[in-house]
């Protein structure tokens, strides 16, 4: 056991931006060229950016410069890795640079914590993002702004790693505004098109809503505990608020809006479907793997506070509860296969809410972690299939939507490798045994329901009862999804079919990687009992719970308060049995599901898109239009916010305000042309009321 | 004997303060510009018979003053002269905002 020096934290983050600098230049270098390029070329009728090759080292720099610092951000990581997993470090290695805010009775440090859940995190973002980074090279290569691409992801990076590695909440708020803002840019990555940059306003517009309440909670933390740093606000925390009092309650469900906000959870979670229309990759680094699992990780950060207020714990449970049923619905009917993913995304945050509403918070980032897996590995095959349709649907000019799985089909026999590499992605997130959603989930799942000794129990044996059915639905979507895809006879049209082909290397690799990370990725973090039974190959396969025993120190403050007051976990589910029985109940009823929606979905004669109307039935057109929640959302607060706004602009501003002003200042020029009246200029004029003046001043005195 | 001396002065003066203000030639308007000063000049020689020497002090003072000013004002009215070709103040109207 040595002690822990962090090797070279500072230059984790530092390298990205880097990256950012690098690529920013010349995207702009290429912006400036395309614009001169442009006029120079409007005349000859080559209006399309398209048409016009920038010369080759724009596109060789950025590939190698892009994923190039997240690679050398990735060593260092596992270089602190080692030494951190070496040393059996126990408090935080907070390293400080300079005062950042320092006035009055606050002070604030930047400085960047490493410990072990900051670090589970940073190699996630730089293991991950380096993979989707890699697979970017392929998949953005002919992009007119592909400079431009790989400066807003690595400053994505930049300022992730800060949200993880910051030693504060306030210095997490820069990295959480910092996403929010690459995000934006990313949604609207193609902002030529309208519906692309509008999808990315909604995005920044929600967050805010989400942002504000993390704010609020900071102001509450420092008027409450006068410390916003991670080590005085736990320090404090336990001591200075009441288990369950109404700071500590107002506090988390504060830091809830905050991370339902970013992490798309009801009733913000609206921002995150229209998300997708940003690049592919994008979806998978951004809103699956790393940013939208912000909220999990804030959670699980601030878990002292979550557990000395078991309300605010209950909502994030309950909430992540509803958010995993209600969007696996709308999945299951969806035909644009980035929404089915989106919408599996926010179900799937909803499982790690309800994990960390639980206190299961190893159980909430162990299934970050395994998702960050196999959700990254599914987009990156989703834009693997789309990449190819896009080509397809190119080369004979055919007007189709290359995201629609009713165009799809048949496609294992074209791209073998996506097939694979998603099937695998498909098992894991399903729940099926040995892939890594199955450990990670039915964890989730379990403590769920061993969590109702505490005061809900009747709250969380009912959200146990929606995991199990979100937890079904999710195996039907994902496998509608991969037959429609996949399978039957391809629908694209004969021509087009020929030009369907599998992804580079540069695409395949990443997504193989990821492949082994979602089969074997869940081995990480086994309960002993499930170790010794079947699941485990009786204690024969290399399976541990070394992620539970890694972040003890980072939980047990939460787990000892968690004890102390609500008692222990249940060591039996809501309807009786251990958890070895439901891990094989969970596993036997997902594979029966894969096997029956295979069938069911296999049989249904699907045609393409263009030749099948809108969804017959009541539940599948509720469905199909998303519940109508954005409709909802936009009669009962745009529409009025606009109308208000409008009200605002013409009467108030316009005529009250502005004509108020206005008149002031006419006053004052109807005086001024009044008085430039004895402004004559003529000498005499002035002499003469010269002298009535003296005869009044003359008049005044003698009377 | 003071009376007679202060209405001469006063007559002078109205005189004077009228000249200035209908008269439209300058070198008129200056003149009786003049008159004022001189009529202001006779109330103190007057008023100096009672009230000490201090008075026919003030008097070569303003003369002095008087004559500089003459100089002053005589060549400002000359050069407006070459300017506009005329002495008529209805002209000079730009002493304005």
């Amino acid at each position: 056991m040595t002690e822990f020096h962090p090797l070279l934290p500072g230059l984790i983050p530092l390298l990205p931006l880097l990256g950012f600098l690098g690529n920013g230049m010349l995207a702009l270098v290429a912006g400036v060229r395309g614009a001169a390029e442009l006029r120079a070329g409007a005349g000859a009728g080559k209006e399309k950016l398209g048409e016009l090759a920038p010369p080759p080292w724009m596109r060789g720099l950025p590939s190698w410069i892009g994923p190039g610092a997240i690679g050398a951000a990735f060593l260092l990581t596992l270089m602190n890795f080692v030494g951190m997993a070496r040393s059996g470090l126990e408090a935080p290695a907070i390293v400080r640079y300079w005062d950042w805010i320092s006035t009055g009775g606050i002070r604030i440090e930047a400085a960047l914590q490493l410990d072990q859940l900051s670090m589970i995190m940073m190699l996630v973002i730089t293991g991950v993002g380096l993979l989707i980074h890699v697979f970017s090279v392929g998949y953005m290569r002919e992009d007119p702004g592909y400079a431009r691409y790989f400066a807003y992801l690595n400053l994505f990076v930049f300022f992730m790693l800060v949200l993880v590695m910051g030693a504060s909440f306030p210095l997490m708020f820069v990295g959480w505004e910092g996403v929010g803002l690459c995000s934006y840019l990313l949604i609207g990555f193609w902002f030529e098109d309208r519906e692309k940059a509008d999808a990315g306003k909604k995005a920044f517009i929600v967050n805010r809503i989400g942002d504000f309440g993390f704010l609020v909670a900071i102001f509450l933390l420092f008027t409450s505990l006068g410390a916003v740093d991670y080590a005085g606000v736990f320090g404090a925390a336990p001591e200075l608020l009441a288990y369950g009092g109404s700071t500590a309650t107002a506090i988390t469900l504060f830091l809830l809006i905050g991370a339902a906000g970013k992490s798309a959870q009801i009733p913000l979670y609206v921002w995150l479907p229209d998300a997708m229309a940003g690049p592919t990759p994008v979806s998978a680094l951004i809103h699956a793997a790393t940013m939208v699992t912000a909220g999990v990780y804030l959670v699980v950060r601030a878990s002292v506070l979550f557990a000395l207020a078991p309300a605010g714990s209950a909502t994030v449970a309950a909430i992540g509860a509803a958010t995993a049923l209600f969007a696996a619905t709308i999945a299951l009917q969806q035909y644009d296969i980035k929404k089915v993913l989106a919408y599996s995304t926010v179900s799937q945050l909803g499982f790690m809410f309800m994990g960390v509403g639980a206190g299961a918070y190893v159980a909430g980032v162990f299934h970050l972690v395994t998702h960050a897996f196999f959700k990254g590995l599914l987009f990156l095959g989703a834009g693997a299939v789309i990449h190819s349709m896009h080509h397809a649907l190119h080369a004979t000019h055919k007007d189709w939507d290359a995201q629609d799985m009713r165009n799809m089909g048949g496609l294992r026999h074209k791209m073998p490798v996506t097939w694979v590499t998603m099937g695998i992605a498909t098992l894991a997130i399903a729940g099926i045994w040995p892939f890594a959603g199955f450990f990670s989930k039915d964890e989730i799942v379990w403590y769920a329901g061993a969590a109702r000794t505490g005061g809900y129990g009747a709250l969380f044996t009912a959200l146990w009862g929606v995991a199990l059915v979100a937890a079904v639905l999710t195996a039907i979507y994902m496998t509608r999804l991969m037959v429609m895809t996949f399978y039957g006879s391809n629908r694209t049209g004969e021509r087009e079919a020929e030009h369907l082909h599998e992804a580079p290397l540069v695409m395949t690799i990443p997504l193989s990687i990821l492949a082994v990370l979602s089969l074997f990725g869940g081995w990480l973090n086994v309960p002993a009992s499930l170790q010794e039974s079947v699941f485990g190959g009786f204690g024969l396969l290399p399976m541990s719970d070394w992620l539970e025993r890694w972040l003890e120190p980072v939980t047990e403050l939460a787990q000892e308060i968690h004890l102390s007051h609500a008692g222990g976990y249940a060591t039996a589910s809501p309807l009786g049995g251990g958890a070895v029985l439901w891990a094989g109940i969970a596993t036997g009823v997902a594979l029966v599901t894969v096997g029956l929606t295979f069938r069911s979905v296999s049989k249904r004669g699907i045609r393409p898109a263009s030749e099948s109307g809108a969804p017959v039935g009541v539940v599948r057109g509720l469905l199909y239009h998303k519940w109508y929640v954005d409709e909802l959302y936009d009669r009962v607060f745009v529409r009025p916010l606009l109308g208000a706004s409008r009200i605002a602009w013409r009467w108030v501003d316009q005529i009250l305000i502005d004509g108020s002003v206005n008149a002031v200042g006419s006053v004052f020029k109807a005086l001024g042309w009044f008085g430039s009246l004895f402004q004559t200029g003529q000498v005499t004029t002035y002499a003469f009321v010269l002298t009535l003046g003296a005869l009044a001043v003359l008049g005044a005195l003698l009377l | 004997m003071l009376t007679e001396a202060l209405v001469l002065s006063a007559i002078l003066f109205v005189i004077g303060t009228f000249g200035v203000l209908v008269r439209r030639n300058a070198i008129i308007v200056f003149l009786c510009i003049e008159l004022q000063v001189n009529a202001v000049n006779v109330s103190f020689v007057a008023l100096s018979r009672y009230l000490g020497i201090d008075g026919q002090l003030f008097v070569f003072f303003v003369m002095t003053v008087a004559a500089a000013e003459n100089a002053v004002g005589l060549a400002i009215i000359i050069s407006i002269f070459r300017h506009y070709q005329t002495v008529d103040v209805d002209n000079f109207n730009l002493l304005k905002w």
